[in-house]
């Protein structure tokens, strides 16, 4: 065993002697009170460990004994609906232990040990398995949980045993001795292995109109959302882990607040995914490390958030994961960096916060998973940016902007004016446009990619025409301008606006969004081809069609809105040439 | 814990002493974040906080100011506790330093409780939703951005702008609806004037209130670094009165700027990596180690609700300061000079204000029904009248249709009846009635955010105008 000495405490990182033999990223116990650390910096035989506890009370010359285990988690039955800090611990349980406030000191395993799972083997005696294969499955709710075998393993099946199981429990043994549990663990910090990547070739469907129709993403895509304070990141994200078609959401509080957890572990359980009817607290795996919380453990929330998706996408399902937010993590990087007195870099961030940001977006992906039977399962990344003053020049946002395939730019004048999501459609882009436009043309409609430029393209055009009207009002433009003003206001209210707290609007089915957006333009080119016939822009804009198309949002079904579009164009075209 | 050791060392090694700090060689057993005791040559003592040890030195913050230190005859003890808190419910109606020594002349507190200042994180899975709608009486928070027990909302301010008043009307008008049940305000003061702090006191006094209020006082010319505890000996005083005695406690914290300096005031002394304009890269977790200290607990009756504010230096909201701490706190309120000169008493603006929690506390059963949609309107037209005023600036009124007209109208009203309101008490129908008085000024046709049902129940033309077909335009 390797222990040494505290040689020196400042805030969250210690530093120990007497360490030889320790190797980077190893967990150690420090002081009388055990608290968990982690080395993150070699010297000799010093070490520079991040502790994921307060410091308060330790002294020079107290112990630290190394585990000589990297921080790992642990995978299997029994994650869903949990809620866990940023090592893995089960909040409940740390609430049974130290009551309110959290104490020091407490470990608590990851999954519960005392509870039994009924499991149901799917391999037999004789069965020759490699990494990755399915070994049985357990239910966990409603969903199937495939106990896999952990990668690097394989062996033939000497013994599997059906029946109820503690998660420690050997449910099979191969023919080199290796017995296998429910239970795997895995270090956080490297990604799980998996066959190939494949191209993201499917959309992750949200319910959002301005993602699915203006900035889709795909399942196994990343995403970024940055804006300032209030702009909305965090009830996007919350709405993306409500109505994402994933199987699983992994939530991540890092760094933010301790009532929006709460706001989440207490709205959950009632709501119903719209897919499967079941209620979405079973489908989610929360890590709050709000933002009072020990900044090191903070750090580790992420690579723990992501471990778990990958588990479950080596499973073969699709994992939708959110982080909120990526920047108090790049935060608690550059605080541990700075009390290292490591060289900074911009705003006074480590050099390697690029470096670090890449390797976790690249993390995302739809593979094909270890294992025979050729499943595929992917981990779509969805990170909030919080960039300070709601300036996306800065570090995090820039080099987030690098490696992520969507941007959602909120905005902050937006949000002023209540337009939520307030997603900035100039400045926000998707690369995925071309990746997923088979997917719409076969599933939703083969003019939708035409529709979202036209609809872009009027956006764009707005922009320009609001400068004129700035200058010399908008009784200067002409009526076919005019009309491009009249018709981007129903883009943005009637369309890109959604309220998350709507009960009829908060999630909104593909091809209802592709008929909302249909009726806006119908309106659009009808307008144009009557004033081609002389009929003036008051005339069209007399009709009460502005009001039935703002009420599109509270419409039933797909099929509501569709009956619009003959009703916009017919009523247009009805309209006689004014003498 | 460990057990304390019973035989302690004195230190006569201050190798030196570098603005707030002081350097002591030689510690041998010093653990991170314990209280020092300092005696100076004359025989006075001062407090200070051990903030990094290494084998060479430890590094202590002096919470009364480094002035008359020397490097010779000053000693310095470990005390081998972490700053901690006599509590006691007889807090309520004192006065304290800062550091919570009585500061008003009258009797040591006999505790009840020691506490550590520093606290500990609540377990969000301990955390009770907060749901409770908070009656301010002010129309720009009850209607707009209304506040629930639990809650922390910071008014963000400029100097010169009255966020005083509007704070002292908050703590004196608060009440939940239908309940009469003890509250208590813990008043954290730091490194304001003594003729802020009196307003205060004296607005207490006015109303009664004051043997309902726990004081800390750190004014602008008590020690700096004292104002690093200040704020979390008022939260660990709100903690043990909302959680052990049941009492729902606001907490108002000001000025936040203050703090915030003197935090960076030690990061500077210690020569850490500067982040944005000088403040610590660690400010982030730094402040929400105070304002996380805010909200409910199951099974707990009590609650505390925080009210920070600060002033914005400049009126500058990206700021490090506020910006940081619109991040934390769930929402703000935010003063504007704009609206100050235009008369607006209080001067909210609108626009950028926000309450995180405002679905929590409002629909039915708390407020009204009509309350989600009557904000929203409220925001979606005024912002646009807003827009019309920068248009109007240039192209002159007459260029403005009708409808463009009357929205401007509508934001001059708005200002005008629905924001300010002077001392006036509102009750939230109250608010909710002078806002649908301004919806009457708009075609019903542009009340999109607003159910229909809620706009045939409560427009008080309802019957009128909603048959009537919208004929103006709008460019």
């Amino acid at each position: 065993m390797i222990a040494g000495t505290i040689s020196r405490i400042s805030g969250p990182v210690i530093m120990a002697k007497g360490m030889k033999g320790s190797k980077m990223y190893d967990v150690v116990k420090v002081g009388a009170e055990a608290l968990r650390g982690e080395i993150i910096r070699l010297e000799g035989d010093e070490a520079v460990i991040q502790v994921y506890e307060d410091t308060t009370g330790l002294t020079l010359g107290e112990s630290v004994e190394n585990t000589e285990t990297p921080l790992s988690v642990e995978l299997g039955p029994g994650l869903l609906a949990s809620i866990y800090d940023g090592v893995q611990r089960p909040l409940p349980v740390l609430l049974k232990l130290s009551g309110d406030f959290i104490g020091r000191g407490i470990t608590a395993p990851g999954l519960d040990r005392s509870r039994k799972w009924d499991f149901t083997p799917t391999v037999k005696k004789g069965d020759t398995l490699g990494p990755g294969d399915v070994i049985g499955t357990v239910k966990e709710f409603q969903f199937e949980h495939r106990v896999l075998v952990p990668p690097k393993i394989a062996g033939t099946v000497t013994e599997i045993r059906a029946g109820s199981f503690t998660v420690e429990e050997i449910v099979c043994v191969l023919d080199n001795k290796v017995r296998l549990p429910m239970m795997q663990s895995w270090p956080v910090r490297l990604p799980r292995p998996h066959q190939k990547k494949l191209d993201p070739l499917l959309p992750l469907i949200t319910g959002q109109r301005v993602f699915d129709c203006m900035f889709p993403v795909t399942k196994g895509g990343t995403a970024m959302i940055p804006g300032g304070f209030g702009t909305g990141k965090t009830v996007s994200e919350q709405t993306l882990a409500k109505w994402s078609d994933t199987q699983i959401v992994v939530y991540i509080g890092c760094g933010e607040r301790g009532n929006e957890m709460t706001d989440v572990l207490a709205e959950f359980p009632e709501l119903v995914d719209p897919r499967t009817k079941l209620p979405l607290i079973e489908r989610t795996i929360l890590i709050a490390n709000t933002s009072n919380m020990p900044v090191a453990a903070r750090e580790a929330s992420i690579y723990t958030g992501i471990t778990i998706a990958e588990y479950f996408r080596d499973m073969g399902y699709d994992v939708a994961l959110l982080a909120d937010s990526t920047s108090r993590w790049g935060e608690a990087l550059r605080e541990v960096s700075g009390r290292l007195e490591e060289m900074p870099g911009e705003e006074g961030y480590p050099a390697y916060l690029a470096t670090r940001l890449s390797a976790f977006y690249e993390r995302a992906g739809r593979v094909v998973c270890l294992g025979s039977g050729e499943r595929t399962g992917s981990v779509t990344v969805v990170g909030a940016v919080s960039p300070p003053g709601g300036d996306f020049s800065e570090p995090i946002t820039q080099n987030t902007l690098r490696v992520v395939g969507t941007f959602w730019a909120l905005d902050t004048n937006l949000a002023y004016r209540r337009h939520f999501p307030s997603v900035n459609w100039i400045k926000s882009y998707s690369l995925y446009l071309d990746c997923i436009a088979e997917w719409y043309d076969k599933t939703i409609a083969r003019d939708w990619r035409e529709l979202r430029e036209k609809a872009m393209y009027l956006l764009q055009k707005e922009v320009e025409l609001q400068e004129i009207v700035q200058l010399v009002g908008p009784d200067a433009l002409p009526d076919s301008e005019k009309a491009i003003l009249d018709v981007t206001r129903m883009i943005r209210e009637d369309f890109l606006q959604q309220s998350a707290y709507s009960d009829t609007d908060s999630f909104c089915p593909v091809e209802k969004q592709y008929a909302m957006l249909k009726v806006i333009m119908t309106y659009y080119e009808q307008i144009i081809l009557a004033m081609n016939r002389g009929v003036s822009l008051r005339q069209v804009q007399a009709l009460p069609l502005r009001a039935t198309i703002g009420r599109m949002k509270e419409a039933e079904d797909a099929e509501a809105v569709r009956k619009m579009i003959d009703e916009v164009s017919s009523a247009i075209a009805r309209l006689e040439v004014e003498k | 814990m460990k057990e304390t050791p019973l035989l302690t060392k004195e230190y006569r090694t201050i190798e030196y002493a570098s603005g707030p700090l002081i350097f002591v060689s030689g510690v041998l057993g010093a653990s991170f974040g314990e209280i020092v005791k300092i005696t100076l040559r004359d025989g006075s003592v001062r407090t200070g906080q051990v903030l990094d040890i290494s084998e060479e030195h430890a590094v202590i913050q002096v919470y009364e100011g480094t002035s008359g230190i020397d490097v010779v005859d000053t000693t310095v003890r470990f005390t081998g506790e972490p700053a901690r808190i006599n509590v006691s419910k007889d807090m309520l109606g004192r006065i304290f330093t800062g550091v919570g020594m009585p500061r008003d002349g009258g009797p040591d507190i006999i505790p009840e409780a020691v506490l550590d200042i520093a606290g500990m994180p609540i377990n969000p899975s301990a955390r009770d939703k907060p749901a409770d709608f908070i009656q301010t009486g002010m129309s720009a928070i009850d209607g707009l951005n209304t506040l629930v027990r639990g809650q922390k909302l910071p008014i963000f301010s400029g100097s010169g702008l009255p966020a005083s008043k509007l704070a002292a009307q908050i703590a004196r008008q608060a009440k939940v609806l239908g309940e009469g049940e003890e509250f208590a305000v813990v008043f954290v003061a730091m490194g304001i004037t003594h003729k802020e702090a009196s307003f205060f006191m004296q607005d207490f006094e006015r109303t009664g209130a004051l043997d309902r209020v726990v004081f800390f006082m750190n004014l602008a010319d008590d020690p700096t670094v004292e104002r690093l505890a200040a704020p979390r000996c008022g939260l660990t005083v709100a903690e043990y009165l909302a959680f052990t005695h049941n009492l729902h406690v606001l907490v108002i914290l000001t000025d936040m700027i203050n703090y915030c300096e003197a935090l960076r005031e030690i990061s500077t002394a210690r020569e850490e990596v500067p982040g944005r304009r000088g403040y610590p890269g660690y400010m982030y977790t730094d402040l929400a180690s105070i304002y996380e200290r805010a909200g409910r607990l199951k099974g707990k009756k009590g609650s505390i609700t925080q009210i920070p504010i600060l002033t914005m230096p400049d009126d500058d909201i990206t700021h490090p300061v506020p910006d940081l701490t619109g991040y934390i706190t769930e929402g703000q309120i935010v003063l504007s000079r704009d609206i100050f000169r235009r008369g607006g008493d209080p001067p909210v603006d609108a626009l950028p204000c926000l309450s995180r929690l405002m679905n929590l506390g409002i629909g039915p059963g708390k407020t009204r029904e009509d309350h989600r949609g009557v904000a929203d309107q409220l925001y979606a037209s005024y912002a646009y009248g807003r827009d019309l005023r920068r248009l109007v600036a240039i192209v002159g009124e007459e260029a403005l249709t009708d409808l463009d007209r009357k929205y401007l109208k509508f934001a001059d009203g708005f200002e005008r009846q629905f924001i300010t309101q002077g001392d006036d008490d509102r009750p939230i129908e109250t608010t909710l009635g002078i806002a649908w008085d301004l919806f009457a000024t708009l075609p019903t046709d542009e009340l999109k955010r607003i159910k229909r049902e809620h706009i045939a129940k409560y427009h008080p033309a309802a019957q009128e105008t909603e048959q009537k077909p919208e004929e103006t335009g709008r460019s």
